[in-house]
């Protein structure tokens, strides 16, 4: 917990520190160029993947990166590690499929998607903040313990539940909506609709961290006794901010159903709840890239471990393993991820040999 | 107890009516409306001891996570895995060598070892870190679960009980009354759960002297208090720690094999037994043992009446007394606020 402080510290730090020297520039100068590249790649992606990467592989991974962002929000924003983000995508799933369209008729209801959408979301927002409301009780590793349980509470409950979530086999068929004129199901649009939707949350929960809620909220993560002291409501904003990360979690809930067109109780099971924090560890929730980072590189090895696995003179369904000694390696060595790896070189790139501590430049 | 009364007195009187109308239940031949209203005794008495003996296996199993918890801060998200290690093991002593009861000792020792390793080359690396501890037992309970699916598959295993151990055995309890002659009919009760029962009852009560009533038991519970302080006057801490993460880990590598004899060993049985674990310590209150059984012991009761009266919604049942507890004393039953 103190490393993940220590690191979020330094990095608002920075953020200070290049707003301060971007103050007299414009908003897009001040924006480093390598994401400008970033953008561009992402952008004209279409043009050079098959549509088996895009559907697949980038689709996948912005969508497994939102859900990851929200919980990378909670945990490195709120310090609240909160296991519960994927269950809280798969209730939006559920919630769409029950009221929306799918192939199980006899319990959806088949309302149109205006209805459907931001009912499920709002839903999924409720079951985020009530989930909040419990965990705040509690704090640090006992807000794990509780969100994991509330978890598999779910993934039990949806699996034995036939009336609501139609049991074992969940829901299938459960299409994105034919929109303007476009077919959401195609592999181009869906790449956009994901690649938007990513770079929505992205950039919100960007503003948020510098918007007075999300100062107060890390003000919080490092000294609640001083900040309810000060005359904050410790406790309302920790739910406010599960709440925000269950929006987040609840459209990339959608997103993953109509990707996945079905939705079951393995959806939100204890292996893919689990995935979801190993994917935020990997990519590091210092800042709000790391998630998809971490994304891409789980659904890269997900995808190709097999061929991986095969090279090694292993069989290829020694996935979990791979991914499991990729997680002890990550979390062992650097425990902020890819993204505290990278921080990490950086410093030692700019530490001057004359100096004994890294990263103090003059 | 007495405290309790004083402080207490309305809920004191509630408990106890609820008790003595529990033993009436237990004891009496119940009357026809009884019997109309919610099923017959035989049902209600196999629920409430089937879900006696699965708290007396998940007090097993979670009084090792609490006492661990409760030293060393350490929350061991691989207890599962050692759970099902411990089965493993067990089952393949028990196989190969044909006694039942070898596979308890190898178990237990085996397992302890292990988690001597663990505590050795990952927690005492990372002491203080709460996180990054429980991250680590994450990777450690993925990486674990697969390999042991990679060396024994994933088939069901039981472990078989010796021939003496096997069958059920005549309780005296009364489950109704023979129209015909007006004898009364006594329940039958696999005499290998009741075995099961009362060892974990004697390893309960161990547990209980060993830490109220010994040398080592007055370090474990000053360490539980305030660990820095015990250092400080000069107990071998670090062996301590060592000594009950061993414990503790035995305790899940006994259970398994309890487990396996009882239920069956397959792959995500380690999740089962850490989820049981986690809510058994959330509701019992971290770090005491007393916790522990109680919460064990209401768990198991919970998911048994659950699954027997209400069956859909029997993991409600458990999930719905956790948010109770949460909500009223978040700390847990027997935990310190």
């Amino acid at each position: 917990m103190a490393v993940v402080d220590q690191q979020s510290g330094d990095s608002v730090k920075t953020s200070a520190d290049s707003q301060s020297q971007g103050a007299k520039t414009t908003w897009f100068e001040r924006v480093p160029a390598i994401y400008w590249l970033l953008a561009l790649v992402l952008l004209i992606m279409p043009v050079m993947a098959s549509d088996f990467a895009l559907y697949q592989i980038f689709g996948w991974s912005f969508i497994l990166g939102m859900i990851a962002l929200s919980l990378m929000f909670l945990a490195g924003y709120g310090g609240m590690v909160s296991i519960v983000q994927m269950t809280i995508a798969a209730l939006a799933g559920y919630m769409l499929a029950i009221i929306g369209d799918s192939a199980i008729t006899e319990i959806s209801l088949g309302w149109p998607w205006w209805i459907s959408i931001p009912l499920a979301l709002l839903i999924a927002m409720i079951f985020g903040t009530l989930t909040g409301a419990l965990a705040v009780r509690t704090d640090g590793i006992y807000t794990i313990m509780i969100t994991l349980a509330i978890a598999s509470a779910f993934f039990y409950f949806t699996r034995q539940n036939y009336v609501l979530f139609n049991g074992f086999s969940g829901f299938n068929g459960v299409l994105a909506p034919n929109l303007f004129g476009i077919d959401w199901r195609n592999p181009v649009p869906f790449y956009y609709l994901t690649l938007f939707w990513a770079t929505v949350s992205y950039l919100v929960v960007l503003y948020i961290s510098r918007a007075p809620f999300g100062l107060a909220l890390q003000g919080v993560r490092d000294n609640a006794r001083r900040m309810a002291a000060l005359g904050y409501n410790v406790n309302a904003h920790r739910i406010a901010a599960y709440t925000f990360a269950a929006l987040i979690a609840g459209l990339g809930g959608i997103l993953l159903t109509w990707q996945s067109t079905q939705i079951s109780p393995g959806t939100a099971g204890i292996g893919p709840v689990i995935d979801i924090l190993v994917i935020a560890v990997i990519g590091g929730m210092t800042r709000p890239i790391g998630p998809f980072i971490g994304a891409f590189i789980y659904v890269i090895l997900k995808t190709f471990a097999i061929d991986i696995l095969v090279s090694l003179g292993l069989s290829g369904d020694r996935f979990q393993l791979l991914i499991g000694l990729c997680f002890l390696l990550i979390v062992f060595f650097s425990p902020d991820g890819i993204l505290g790896l990278w921080d990490r070189m950086r410093a030692y790139q700019k530490r001057d040999p004359l100096r004994d501590q890294m990263g103090e430049a003059p | 107890m007495r405290r309790f009364i004083e402080q207490r007195p309305i809920w004191s009187v509630i408990l106890f009516c609820l008790a003595a109308v529990l033993i009436w239940m237990i004891f009496a031949v119940w009357p026809q409306w009884l019997t109309s209203l919610i099923g017959r005794k035989k049902i209600f008495l196999n629920a409430l001891f089937n879900g006696i003996t699965l708290g007396g296996l998940y007090f097993l199993v979670a009084s090792g996570f609490t006492l661990i918890f409760g030293l060393m801060r350490n929350v061991n998200l691989a207890h599962g895995s050692l759970y099902l290690l411990g089965g493993y093991i067990g089952y393949g002593v028990a196989s190969s060598t044909g006694y039942w009861i070898l596979a308890f000792p190898v178990s237990f020792f085996v397992v302890g070892a292990f988690g001597v390793l663990l505590q050795f080359f990952v927690f005492r690396r990372m002491e203080g870190q709460d996180l990054r501890q429980t991250l680590v037992t994450i990777g450690i309970s993925i990486v674990m679960a697969d390999l042991m699916l990679w060396i024994w598959g994933g088939d069901f295993y039981n472990i078989n009980p010796p021939s003496w151990l096997s069958g059920p055995i005549e309780t005296f309890f009364i489950t109704g009354v023979k129209r015909s002659t007006g004898e009364f009919i006594f329940m039958k009760y696999p005499i290998v759960r009741l075995v099961i029962l009362a060892a974990s009852v004697v390893i309960g009560f161990g547990m209980w002297l060993l830490l109220n009533r010994t040398q080592i038991g007055m370090m474990i519970r000053a360490g539980v208090d305030d660990r820095d302080m015990l250092s400080a006057t000069g107990a071998r801490i670090q062996l301590v720690f060592v000594g009950v993460f061993a414990f503790g880990a035995g305790l899940a590598g006994l259970a398994g094999v309890v487990g396996g004899t009882f239920q069956s060993i397959a792959p995500g049985e380690d999740i089962r037994f850490l989820l049981a674990s986690l809510v058994v310590v959330i509701v019992g209150g971290m770090g005491s043992i007393t916790g522990a059984a109680i919460g064990a012991a209401l768990i198991g009761l919970a998911e048994q009446f659950g699954s027997v009266y209400l069956p859909t919604y029997a993991v409600v049942v458990t999930f719905v007394i956790m948010v109770a507890v949460l909500a009223f004393r978040p700390q847990g039953i027997m935990g310190k606020a």
